[in-house]
């Protein structure tokens, strides 16, 4: 029973989760969210022109985006905020004067997510049926026109449920930039759990910080779920059959 | 007297090479104006693919493609295009459009009409083909044969000069084929130019005023339904007749 009520204390000393919620939700949580959306947005930018570049008929282009996406998704997550981090922290430092590692944070998931999401912007494009375009182009719209108003909107649409699941990571992996000594208005909800435990020396703010995670992530989860639901089956809407309305005009008659 | 503002179109001499597949080696095609030419012949004997020679969708290697006697193929390809209607064997409806919008896509980007106009014309065009109550329905909620209705009336609603259908009703359930053909053949009748890749030797020998039958990438016969059918020349288009027929 001793283990048990150790384990109990040091994981659900709830005074001690009590004391860091007013920071998780003041600090923790904003920060998770800003990091996670911000580099969400820029990172789905990114996506979307390196998938345009991975479907160009310019070889140049499929190159970079290839090998850009090679390297970034083969990399450790925890590694590319380091280098990206510590590597190019001073060069901003040197030009902005600013020191908060605040923007090589976001600047190394927003590069991380980027190479991802162009991936799966890819795989939706590329699904897309080849009589899309070849009908668009028919109607006379050009190769351009036809990839930005028909083919690429249905290749996103099909891989929404992709994307959720990527920005849910990105919620995950925003945990990772503590590494780069943010400052304390800076601190995420995983840093600021991590403060406090070493602080109390008690694990029960992790705790805290997982049900904070847990609170973003299952109803994304659930979010994409739902999506994926309804993009299979539909909006309900009653197909009829192709009744006498079928034989239209004069020449059903002839 | 036509309903249509159709034009005459004509092949010369289209050869077409993929790698060292030639497809189309030397086909000649005259279609005059308000008539109706349909292009018979064995999967894979190269009609699907002269159609889109013809609209530029695919360059050919040599020939030449004239409208109303103009080459065509020092034009900007889109421009062509816009011109010339076309309808697939899948229908290829975009499907996160509503039927009106399908419609009305090309006429407000193309056109430059305004929404209220592009939607009025969209509307316009469905009633042609029996379709105005779907305005507001997905295409995956039409039938197969209301779905190729409705991109004849996207095609139309261009006010193309010459119509291509590329096996239009091959994807069809056998009971939706007629009213599918029904309307090609009201087309037909109101004098729009057409080139109608087709199975159905029925629609082909009744509505279509010259049959051209190709085999292995060239004109083998053409003619005269009447003719074609009832005194094929050549034994290759005596055997596709007593093999389809």
């Amino acid at each position: 029973m001793d283990i048990l009520n150790q384990l109990a204390e040091s994981f659900f000393d709830w005074e001690a989760i009590g004391e860091v919620l007013p920071k998780m939700f003041a600090v923790g949580l904003p920060n998770t969210i800003v990091l996670a959306v911000v580099s969400g947005i820029i990172g789905t930018a990114l996506g979307m022109l390196l998938a345009l570049m991975g479907i160009s008929r310019n070889a140049a282009a499929r190159w970079v985006a290839r090998i850009y996406t090679d390297i970034l998704r083969g990399l450790p997550p925890v590694l590319t905020i380091l280098v990206i981090g510590f590597g190019f922290g001073p060069i901003i430092r040197e030009l902005t004067g600013s020191t908060s590692p605040y923007p090589m944070a976001i600047a190394a998931l927003s590069l991380m997510s980027g190479a991802y999401i162009g991936e799966i912007f890819r795989s939706g494009i590329q699904s897309v049926d080849k009589g899309q375009l070849e009908a668009t182009r028919a109607l006379g719209f050009s190769y351009g026109s036809s990839m930005r108003l028909v083919v690429v909107p249905q290749g996103i649409r099909r891989v929404l449920p992709a994307l959720v699941n990527q920005f849910i990571a990105l919620i995950k992996e925003s945990s990772l930039v503590f590494m780069l000594g943010l400052l304390a208005t800076e601190r995420e909800i995983f840093q600021i759990g991590k403060d406090a435990a070493a602080n109390s020396g008690n694990l029960s703010p992790y705790v805290a910080a997982a049900i904070f995670y847990l609170a973003l992530t299952i109803p994304l989860t659930h979010f994409v779920n739902w999506i994926d639901a309804r993009m299979r089956s539909g909006r309900p809407e009653k197909k009829e059959p192709d009744e006498a309305a079928a034989v239209v005009g004069k020449g059903a008659q002839a | 007297m036509s309903e249509f503002a159709s034009g005459t179109l004509t092949a010369k001499n289209i050869h077409l090479s993929f790698g060292s597949n030639h497809v189309l080696r030397g086909i000649d095609l005259h279609v005059e104006k308000g008539t109706t030419a349909s292009v018979i012949g064995p999967s894979g004997s190269g009609k699907s693919t002269l159609l889109r020679v013809m609209n530029r969708l695919i360059e050919p290697d040599q020939g030449d493609i004239l409208l109303d006697g103009r080459s065509v193929l020092k034009d900007n390809p889109d421009e062509l295009r816009r011109r010339i209607g076309m309808v697939f064997q899948q229908f290829n409806l975009f499907p996160h459009k509503t039927v009106a919008e399908n419609i009305s896509l090309a006429l407000r980007k193309l056109r430059g009409m305004s929404k209220e106009q592009a939607r009025d014309e969209a509307l316009a065009q469905l009633d042609l083909v029996g379709l105005k109550h779907k305005a507001d329905s997905r295409p995956a909620n039409l039938s197969g044969g209301q779905q190729q209705r409705v991109a004849i009336a996207r095609a139309l609603a261009m006010k193309p000069e010459v119509m291509f259908f590329d096996e239009a009703t091959s994807a069809l359930d056998p009971e939706l084929v007629k009213g599918v053909l029904a309307l090609m053949t009201d087309l037909a009748k109101g004098g729009m130019t057409m080139v109608v890749v087709t199975h159905e030797m029925g629609f082909s020998r009744n509505v279509s005023d010259v049959v051209t039958f190709m085999d292995a990438g060239v004109v083998v016969e053409s003619g005269p339904p009447e003719q074609l059918f009832t005194n094929p020349q050549t034994e290759r288009l005596q055997g596709f007749l007593s093999d389809v027929l």
